[in-house]
């Protein structure tokens, strides 16, 4: 995973709430095997649209996705992270976030910042009255800086230092496979297996 | 202080809890299907690790499988490919596997209760959303991405921050003609997409209480589209009588162990949850949705909603986006939306109960002039079932397809799909733009408002026509 400790770019205005992850990456895109390529089924329902805001040359740099409430709702497909940074973007901003997506971006290094929904709505006009505005997300300080705001996040101390160090869940579990195997003799031998 | 359902759950599967760390949770059933999981069993591969329980995993078959012709070969290539490298990964990680026409192949959310795997107490994940729908057990069972999937494969954990806890009981009895798939639309419109979120939620109440085990499915089912993390059912004697006898359920002194063990799993009388929803069963009508998420439904005998009706801004913009995307006025009566399509299964919806549903509305009328109706088993044990009651005779007669084991037109990633502009009333999960083919327009409903809604191509309750 890659690593994320600050990050400075140009944000872009998504002023819709309940994006599922279906609008994201739609299920067409999900037959794929590999885990990248995805950048181009990005919204891409949307995207037919010429007056989509992503289809906007002002934006075209962006790397920062302001959205409305309850992103990411829907189904699991982490595909709609995958395709979130092959497009570009290393992190989203919402009022509040589905919590499997919130989960599947942790996991792959794309941050997921929770703001107020003033504080997001003030950064989308921002944004929009001034496209080449500069937003600054600083995981170590847990702050959102730019547009005049100073707008502080949270996120817990264990995720922080996982994001910021780049490591992956399955290396961090397997340093306990003993307390594993040890918590596997004692589960009850009437639970079902399913060979 | 007593313990809820989920508390006693979650406690009983941690492997390690650290300070400031999110707890390491066993997992007693991972499911796997054919689209989340290709990348995981690659990340295996490349790191060299095997499947550390295979025993506790089950793949099948079941978001891109054709419901037509399943014996000739897969004719998408990309999906052939997809369905090709699931059977290659579970033969190299001695996965059991349930493939495309195999008697136990069918959607994942269906196979697992079906043979038993799905009990009281367990922790069940799966590349999903809609493993909620295991939670019906009193088991905790949650959607995870591709990444936890690869996590589950390698160590049989999950590293989880512990959920909060909502009850939502349904006081009284559901009026006749009001089925479980009424009763969680109608909280979902009453709580909200976003409503769960960081919640498991409990179902309770003597509604719940009185709904069948495929009934309270179907409401554990939508806890997701709720924004909850996860749904539960304390178990109960509906839970144990339908898991005797199951294929993988235990059997002698081993089944009176775990029963005795079940019955101490419901919320303690003293527990305290996070946040407390009541609802009057009472109240209840069948539902259908308006919008284009699930929380946008509505009395089927109401009128379409107006944006201006929303106080919160962002809501009103999203019922406005809504309407245009749907095609529909407000102020209309919901009764009079006119549909082309009617798909009735999914993981929702597409079990014996739902299907024998439909067919006593179809039984002896036709599917109206213009309508395509689809009926798609949720499993080719649920397909052989209701062939053996008849009810295919009945599907059939009354102008319905009659279709083989999928997720089929819930998602359409197979060739079942909407085509632009075209309108379902449909059983499965989410109404979201394109769900179910690009510019297609969907209403979820009941498989009885289905069945009534095909015979007269309008949004109709059985006791309408």
């Amino acid at each position: 995973m890659e690593a994320f400790t600050i990050h400075t770019g140009r944000a872009v205005p998504l002023r819709r709430s309940d994006v599922d992850t279906d609008q994201i990456i739609p299920s067409e895109w999900l037959k794929r095997i590999e885990r990248t390529g995805f950048g181009a089924g990005l919204f891409s329902q949307w995207r037919a649209d010429e007056g989509f805001v992503l289809n906007d040359p002002a934006f075209a740099e962006a790397s920062i996705l302001v959205a409305g409430p309850d992103f990411g709702t829907g189904s699991s497909r982490e595909h709609a992270v995958w395709a979130l940074q092959d497009y570009g973007f290393r992190a989203v901003i919402s009022p509040r976030f589905a919590d499997i997506f919130r989960g599947n971006a942790l996991g792959n290094g794309l941050l997921p910042v929770q703001l107020p929904a003033e504080t997001v709505e003030s950064l989308q006009t921002a944004v929009e009255q001034d496209p080449t505005v500069e937003i600054t997300v600083d995981l170590a300080a847990r702050e959102v800086r730019g547009a005049g705001l100073v707008a502080p996040f949270e996120l817990d101390d264990f995720t922080r230092w996982r994001l910021m160090e780049g490591l992956d869940d399955v290396g961090l579990t397997l340093r306990h496979e003993e307390l594993i195997t040890g918590f596997e003799a004692t589960r009850p031998g009437w639970l079902p297996s399913a060979v | 202080m007593g313990r809820t359902l989920a508390e006693k759950v979650w406690d009983a599967h941690v492997v390690r809890r650290a300070e400031g760390e999110p707890d390491l949770l066993y997992i007693d059933l991972h499911l796997v299907h054919e689209v989340t999981s290709p990348q995981a069993f690659e990340a295996l591969r490349l790191a060299g690790r095997p499947v550390r329980r295979p025993d506790l995993t089950l793949a099948t078959e079941d978001h891109n499988v054709p419901t037509t012709n399943t014996l000739a070969p897969i004719a998408d290539p990309i999906s052939a490919a997809q369905v090709e490298a699931l059977r290659k990964n579970c033969a190299e990680f001695g996965v059991r596997l349930y493939p495309m026409n195999d008697p136990g192949q069918g959607i994942v959310h269906v196979v697992g209760p079906q043979l038993g795997l799905s009990q009281p107490g367990m922790t069940i994940v799966c590349g999903d959303s809609h493993t909620s729908t295991h939670g019906a057990f009193g088991a905790l069972a949650f959607g995870i991405g591709t990444s936890q999937v690869e996590h589950v494969l390698a160590t049989q954990t999950l590293p989880q921050r512990r959920p909060k806890t909502m009850a939502v009981t349904v006081d009284g009895d559901l009026p006749a003609g009001v089925t479980a798939k009424d009763l969680i639309l109608a909280i979902i419109a009453r709580i909200g997409t976003g409503g769960g979120a960081g919640h498991v939620i409990e179902y309770r109440g003597a509604a719940v209480r009185g709904l069948s085990m495929e009934g309270r499915m179907t409401v554990c089912n939508m806890s997701i589209e709720a924004g909850a993390r996860a749904g539960m059912i304390a178990p109960d004697d509906t839970t144990f009588e339908y898991l005797a006898g199951r294929a993988h359920a235990a059997t002698g002194p081993d089944w009176d162990e775990a029963v005795a063990y079940w019955r101490t799993l419901a919320s303690d009388d003293d527990a305290v949850f996070d946040r407390e929803v009541v609802i009057d069963a009472a109240s209840l009508t069948p539902y259908v949705t308006w919008g284009t998420n699930p929380g946008q439904a509505a009395p089927l005998d109401s009128l379409i909603p107006a944006p201006a009706d929303y106080a919160d801004p962002a809501a009103r913009a999203s019922a406005e986006r809504a309407l245009t995307y749907m095609g529909l006025t407000a102020g209309t009566p919901l009764s009079a939306v006119t549909v082309d399509t009617v798909f009735i299964g999914s993981c929702t919806n597409g079990r014996l109960s739902d299907l024998r549903a439909a067919a006593d509305v179809l039984r002896g009328r036709r599917v109206a002039d213009g309508v395509r109706a689809l009926v798609v088993p949720g499993s080719m044990q649920v397909k052989a079932e209701a062939e053996a009651e008849g009810l295919d005779d009945v599907f059939r007669a009354a102008g319905a397809e009659w279709r083989s084991a999928g997720c089929s037109m819930c998602l359409g990633m197979n060739p079942d799909t909407l085509s632009p502009g075209e309108r379902s009333a449909s059983t499965s999960n989410r109404n979201f733009e394109g769900r179910q083919g690009p510019g297609g327009r969907t209403h979820l409903v009941s498989p009885a408002v289905a069945a009534a809604t095909a015979v007269t191509g309008q949004l109709t309750a059985p006791a309408q026509l």
